[in-house]
């Protein structure tokens, strides 16, 4: 048994936090978050050339990571500095087009951040679920509406789920194709999605087996938003101690109140408890059926859970502070909240989790 | 023991209820029920309407114009308030001066400020909070000196609600240094068109505008604007917090809240059926309901006490924090149920007149917003922590 990182995993995480630390200041991040691109494509580029996304796909691709720790230890860190640039959507596009034999230059240029590629995958009456995709295809050619496509404002492609004969398929559309209306708006947390309208669009069948690849790449993308929440849990923690013990009201610092002792200690081992979620569900990752997906369901529901507490808890020990636009500490507790709100909440993978009890 | 409304009270709901819905305009009901912003002149424009009917001043007595009703018709009107999706009385003046004034004022001050009150002539905010005294009130530093006829003001209050909508401005104020912190504070009314007075917006993590610092650089205060004896405010502070209980815990908001989440839940779908259906969603909305439903009956009985003329102890307290966990399971629940669209954020599709693209179900559009701005219920107003303290050392007795 050995719970410690390698040494690769450990510089990479290294590296990403120097730079962070260095390039990434909370003001500047907030500025780009909040623009009409809703990211800066100067960061987006020099963290491809830290190696953040040749981590996140296996030496056959180019990359030198690619297994579930690698996700983790790429998105936890990305998670401490608030990183707001899509290197989420170039996983999930990338993993995608991983299983396909054809469109590797795509993927390398994805890898190599040269190339954006949106995931157009959920509509709106698809839920969490996204298994009642209405969107239609007929001889190549797509029709639907999809919703909350991240980032897709500016991207060179789009990857399209729709049904053609009742039989799902991904779609690999040129993002500038006649019949595409992207509407695009900010999000709570930062950043921008978009509603995509495609009226007839010529799209390019990849030729894997959809359902399959959906469910593996989307259990990546649990994985990648639940080590962000960590990330992001981490640096809250680091706030909330560093407050209590530098705050004083009635002539003490608030760490000495017994009251906000008991609270920031559940914080502390909640932290943990997620830690572990995120090592079972990265060991799990490249296994199949019922178990991965059991380890996946288990971490995004520890994640939904601690994830609502750390920011509850964190804001409350700040009192006024917490509240306010100027101090990280809001931004860092909105994206943790909105990432219950992305493949799946607290809600339904308890409900997933607990349907694998009578199978 | 009967836990039903007397017919004389269910009366007085009907007609309360007739009344409001004739006369709320269909904008600002709107408005209230999609959770857009207010304008200042919205909020003016509902007060002048309650006014007039001489509803605007309904925890006063007769003597100030006010209803003289009691505490349950009180509780009666803020329920239908909710009801008709009327905006908030703005608390400020009504609220918290008033009552104070009445208490502790001279003659003249009360016949001065409060009718001004009424008649929408001044907007009052309060300013309490310092950046160094925010749970720790009594130690702050805002300072006033007298100099002849008038007090020369000096420091900085923060998290002011609405001061950039605000007139005047009632401030603890330092006044002497001597003894406890407690024992050197004053209650000081402040015209903020005063040379010296700066407001500066604080923007709140939802985007919203409401909480403003306010600065104090020599500002000069007639002495006939202290209300009450000098350094007897922090006395003043806590009565009017002891008095608040009537309607701390907003059981009327809250009640309308979960109405409009359960319509929410019955529309909104998930695993292809509606959420109210979906086991985990409804067992907690079950939990809160029955908590909201508590809560009534223990705001009932403390209605009923201070009827009979108790005098108020912890209540307010537990009603403050049993009030404001149900507003942000309330808020919480509403922002889980808008699902992959509670991400949405499009302050301009609140606006007046917009007529851009319809995006996801609407309420998503402020679902999350409002649950990041209402976190701010458990720690204005003395924290939920503060209020603990209060509920044991009242009861406890250590």
């Amino acid at each position: 048994m050995d719970f410690d990182h390698t040494e690769e995993r450990r510089m990479l995480s290294d590296t990403i936090g120097k730079f962070i630390t260095k390039n990434y200041p909370i003001e500047k991040r907030v500025i780009a978050a909040n623009s009409d691109l809703g990211f800066s494509k100067e960061n987006w580029l020099k963290f491809h050339e830290l190696g953040v996304s040749h981590a996140l796909f296996s030496e056959e691709f180019n990359g030198f990571g690619g297994h579930g720790f690698d996700i983790a230890v790429v998105f936890e860190a990305l998670g401490k500095g608030l990183v707001v640039e899509p290197i989420f959507g170039s996983l999930i596009a990338g993993d995608i087009l991983s299983h396909s034999e054809e469109h590797s230059d795509i993927l390398q240029d994805i890898i190599l951040g040269t190339k954006r590629v949106a995931f157009a995958h959920f509509e709106e009456q698809s839920g969490y679920e996204g298994n009642n995709i209405v969107t239609k295809a007929s001889d190549g050619k797509i029709s639907g509406v999809k919703s909350m496509v991240q980032f897709a404002n500016g991207v060179d492609n789009l990857i399209v789920s729709a049904t053609d004969c009742d039989e799902l398929k991904l779609y690999l559309v040129n993002a500038k194709a006649d019949g595409i209306n992207i509407s695009d708006y900010q999000t709570v947390d930062g950043g921008r999605a978009a509603e995509i309208t495609l009226n007839n669009v010529i799209g390019k069948e990849l030729r894997i087996n959809a359902e399959e690849v959906l469910v593996s790449t989307l259990g990546k993308g649990i994985l990648a938003l639940s080590s962000e929440a960590l990330g992001i849990m981490e640096h809250i923690k680091e706030l909330t101690i560093k407050y209590l013990q530098t705050r004083s009201q009635f002539g003490l610092q608030l760490g000495k109140f017994q009251a906000l002792q008991h609270r920031v200690a559940q914080v502390l081992l909640e932290i943990e408890q997620a830690r572990s979620a995120i090592i079972n569900a990265s060991t799990s990752l490249q296994d199949t059926g019922d178990q991965r997906e059991k380890s996946l369901s288990a971490c995004k529901m520890t994640i939904g859970r601690v994830g609502q507490l750390v920011a509850e808890e964190a804001i409350q020990m700040h009192g006024g502070i917490g509240m306010t636009w100027e101090y990280e500490l809001g931004h860092y507790a909105k994206r943790l909240i909105m990432i219950d709100h992305e493949l799946g909440d607290e809600d339904y993978h308890i409900a997933k989790f607990s349907s694998y009890y009578m199978s | 023991m009967d836990v039903n409304f007397t017919k004389k009270q269910e009366e007085f709901r009907s007609e309360v209820r007739e009344f409001l819905t004739s006369v709320i305009p269909i904008k600002l009901a709107d408005k209230i029920e999609h959770n857009k912003p207010l304008s200042k002149e919205d909020m003016q424009n509902w007060h002048n309407i309650l006014n007039k009917k001489g509803w605007l001043a309904s925890s006063w007595p007769q003597k100030y114009d006010g209803t003289g009703w009691g505490v349950v018709e009180q509780f009666i009107f803020e329920d239908e308030l909710a009801a008709a999706n009327a905006p908030r009385i703005v608390p400020f003046g009504l609220r918290m001066l008033a009552p104070v004034l009445m208490k502790f004022g001279t003659k003249d001050q009360c016949d001065y400020w409060l009718p001004r009150i009424l008649n929408g002539s001044d907007w009052w905010c309060q300013g309490y909070s310092e950046p160094g005294a925010g749970s720790d009130l009594a130690s702050l530093k805002t300072s006033a000196i007298k100099d002849g006829d008038h007090y020369i003001v000096n420091g900085q209050k923060t998290w002011t609600t609405l001061a950039q909508h605000a007139n005047m401005i009632f401030n603890l104020v330092r006044t002497s240094n001597e003894g406890k912190p407690q024992q050197g504070i004053s209650f000081l009314m402040i015209d903020m068109s005063s040379p010296g007075i700066e407001v500066r917006p604080i923007k709140t993590i939802d985007g919203g505008h409401e909480i403003n610092e306010v600065w104090f650089t020599n500002v000069r205060v007639p002495i006939e604007n202290l209300v009450g004896e000098e350094n007897k405010g922090w006395t003043y502070a806590k009565y009017l917090l002891s008095h608040e209980r009537n309607n701390i815990a907003t059981v009327g908001i809250s009640k309308k809240k979960l109405q409009k989440l359960k319509d929410i839940a019955k529309i909104e779908k998930r695993n292809g059926r509606p959420l109210i259906k979906d086991p985990l969603f409804a067992a907690r909305l079950a939990k809160l309901e029955v908590n909201l439903l508590n809560m009534e009956t223990t705001n009932l009985r403390v209605l009923s006490e201070a009827e009979k003329g108790g005098e108020p102890g912890a209540e307010s307290s537990m009603l403050k924090i049993i009030g404001s966990e149900i507003c942000q399971e309330l808020d919480h629940l509403q922002r889980r149920a808008a699902g992959r669209y509670g991400r949405i954020f499009r302050p301009e599709a609140l606006e007046d007149g917009f007529n851009g693209e319809e995006i996801g179900p609407f309420f998503a559009h402020t679902a999350s917003s409002t649950y990041f701005n209402n976190r701010k219920v458990s720690i204005y107003g003395g924290s939920n922590e503060i209020q603990k303290n209060i509920i044991t050392k009242m009861i406890v007795r250590l």
